[in-house]
């Protein structure tokens, strides 16, 4: 009976966190799918033209510079998070292993605004001096995000590898590879599909980010042509605007929210299709 | 219904209703609500109020102009603050005028540039005009940056500067120029005073009560937002901070209100930068 209990106990906990995904799901789509149906699909995700004051919704620059933004960081979040994976799994001393991951672990625990503030007063005036331009950019946005990926990246990956049995290591080594031959013909092949859920979780950490990237992207409404330019990422939007938002202007901001539900959907999607071990 | 389900339910029940108690508070509370232009000032004004008026209370809500006024049509507070003025379907409600703010156009502390005429304005901002050297400065890219849609600072900015010079229509009402799409977008008075402070070449506006020694105001057609230019009208971007109410103010809102309009309370908001009314 208790034992019952208990069981039936878990379960409803672990309801209602998939009923919160739907009830926010339902929430943002009831209010966001009427305006887009009042303005039109195509006019709404592919128009230029933000203005709601004038009744122009357009939030292709959003689009594009969130995937932009996004893509940069996760490149450099792949290539350092990767590197440093590989570093503490195969060629890290024991104790810089026991000095490193904690350090890494901290990474994640600083909040996104003290990452937008020091984007502020060093990263942007660097950009700024180094190559002209306000300096509020995508390159800014996408190195600070990057920077904010790489716990995600280094401790998947790293689990990823560690995941490799043991054998394969040892075999290779055994016909005479070296370290770094076996681990990347052998270890990192293995580990493939750990390491680009880690890619892919990255992404997720890095389309999702809202403070930071306020902060250090210059919000501007253009199509970003340039690293250089200005960019508004689509959780920009919604957090710059909600304040003040009413009527249609705060329908268009869950509208917003609702395209970005659908990237991280897909984007989710991915990740799991490429985990499932192949059978 | 089987056992369990009905103890989850008893118990989500209980949490509901402990925190609709809660949330009610006391019955004399008098509350203030909206623009968060207003905020600051009306708190500090509330804190003033309750020293010397002990046991009363009064809490003070941001929320935006807008969300100020309907909740003050809905009679949800007491009074409603707003940094812009009513709207034709707004007019109902009681305006009290409580301070002057002027807008202030600021640039980089190292910039030569303290002259602009509001059409100069307009243009850059329109990005029409866009290297400080149109200006007399030196061979520099312009950066302009604004405040984000739906903001009141934004919208008394579109409404007395990007109007100057344009064609009016047949209602007497000027269309505000389009501002630049490659203009940056900052969401408070403080970032946008921290980019203007270092980068020399950008120029924004902030509320004049918060320029300090590193950024300039600038001389906008020859005249500086001085106390005696905003008060006189002679200041071209000023705006009005207003209390809302639905009726006359009767009670404690009348009595906070009165101080505020009063010597004490005038002089307050005067020290915190803004421009008395009284």
């Amino acid at each position: 009976m208790r034992e019952k209990l208990i069981e039936r106990g878990l379960l409803l906990v672990a309801l209602s966190a998939v009923a919160t995904i739907f009830i926010i799901a339902y929430f943002i789509f009831r209010e966001g799918v009427p305006l887009v149906a009042k303005v039109g699909v195509w006019d709404f995700i592919a128009s230029a033209q933000w203005a709601p004051g004038k009744g122009r919704f357009g939030i292709l620059p959003m689009i594009v510079g969130s995937l932009e933004v996004t893509v940069l960081a996760v490149i450099i979040g792949a290539t350092l998070g990767l590197s440093c994976a590989m570093f503490l799994a195969e060629f890290a001393p024991r104790w810089s292993v026991r000095v490193l991951k904690p350090m890494i672990e901290l990474l994640a625990g600083i909040p996104s605004v003290v990452y937008g503030f020091i984007g502020v007063v060093v990263l942007v005036p660097m950009i700024r001096r180094a190559f002209g331009g306000p300096g509020f950019s995508v390159l800014a946005s996408a190195i600070i995000l990057g920077i904010m990926t790489l716990p995600t990246v280094i401790a998947i990956s790293l689990d990823a590898l560690h995941a490799v049995p043991p054998l394969y290591k040892e075999g290779s080594l055994a016909l005479g590879a070296t370290r770094w031959q076996t681990l990347y013909r052998v270890q990192l092949p293995a580990a493939r599909s750990g390491i680009i859920a880690a890619f892919i979780l990255g992404m997720g950490r890095a389309i999702g980010e809202t403070m930071a990237v306020i902060m250090v992207a210059g919000n501007a409404l253009t199509l970003p042509t340039s690293l250089l330019q200005p960019v508004r990422t689509l959780t920009a939007n919604i957090a710059l605007e909600m304040g003040y938002a009413s009527g249609d202007h705060q329908a268009a901001l869950f509208a917003t929210g609702m395209v970005l539900f659908i990237i991280i959907a897909i984007l989710n999607t991915i990740a799991l299709a490429v985990t499932r071990p192949r059978t | 219904m089987p056992t369990p389900l009905r103890y989850f339910v008893a118990l989500a029940c209980a949490a509901l209703l402990s925190l609709l108690g809660c949330s009610r508070g006391s019955k004399n509370a008098l509350t203030v609500a909206g623009s968060t232009s207003v905020e600051p000032f009306a708190e500090l004004l509330a804190e003033h109020y309750m020293a010397i008026h002990p046991g009363s209370e009064i809490s003070v809500q941001g929320g935006g102009s807008s969300a100020g006024i309907r909740a003050c049509q809905n009679r949800i507070c007491a009074i409603g603050m707003s940094s812009r003025e009513l709207h034709d379907a707004e007019t109902s409600l009681v305006e009290i005028p409580i301070a002057l703010d002027a807008i202030a156009l600021i640039v980089n502390a190292r910039n030569p540039v303290r002259k602009l005429t509001l059409v100069q304005a307009r243009d850059v901002f329109a990005g029409r005009i866009r290297n400080w050297q149109e200006l007399g400065g030196p061979d520099q890219r312009i950066t302009p940056i604004t405040r984000e849609e739906g903001s009141g600072t934004r919208a008394s900015f579109d409404e007395k500067v990007m109007v100057a010079g344009m064609p009016r229509g047949r209602d007497g009402k000027a269309e505000p120029a389009a501002l630049a799409p490659d203009a940056l977008v900052q969401n408070s008075n403080g970032s946008v005073r921290e980019i203007v402070a270092s980068d020399p070449a950008a120029i924004s506006y902030i509320s004049s009560g918060l320029v300090d020694e590193r950024v300039a105001a600038v001389v906008l057609d020859g005249v500086a937002p001085t106390e005696t230019a905003i008060r006189s009208g002679k200041y071209p971007v000023v705006r009005r901070f207003l209390f809302l109410t639905n009726g006359e103010a009767t009670g404690a809102a009348r009595e906070f209100i009165n101080y505020v309009l009063s010597d004490s309370g005038q002089k307050a908001l005067a020290e915190e930068g803004l421009t008395r009314v009284r």
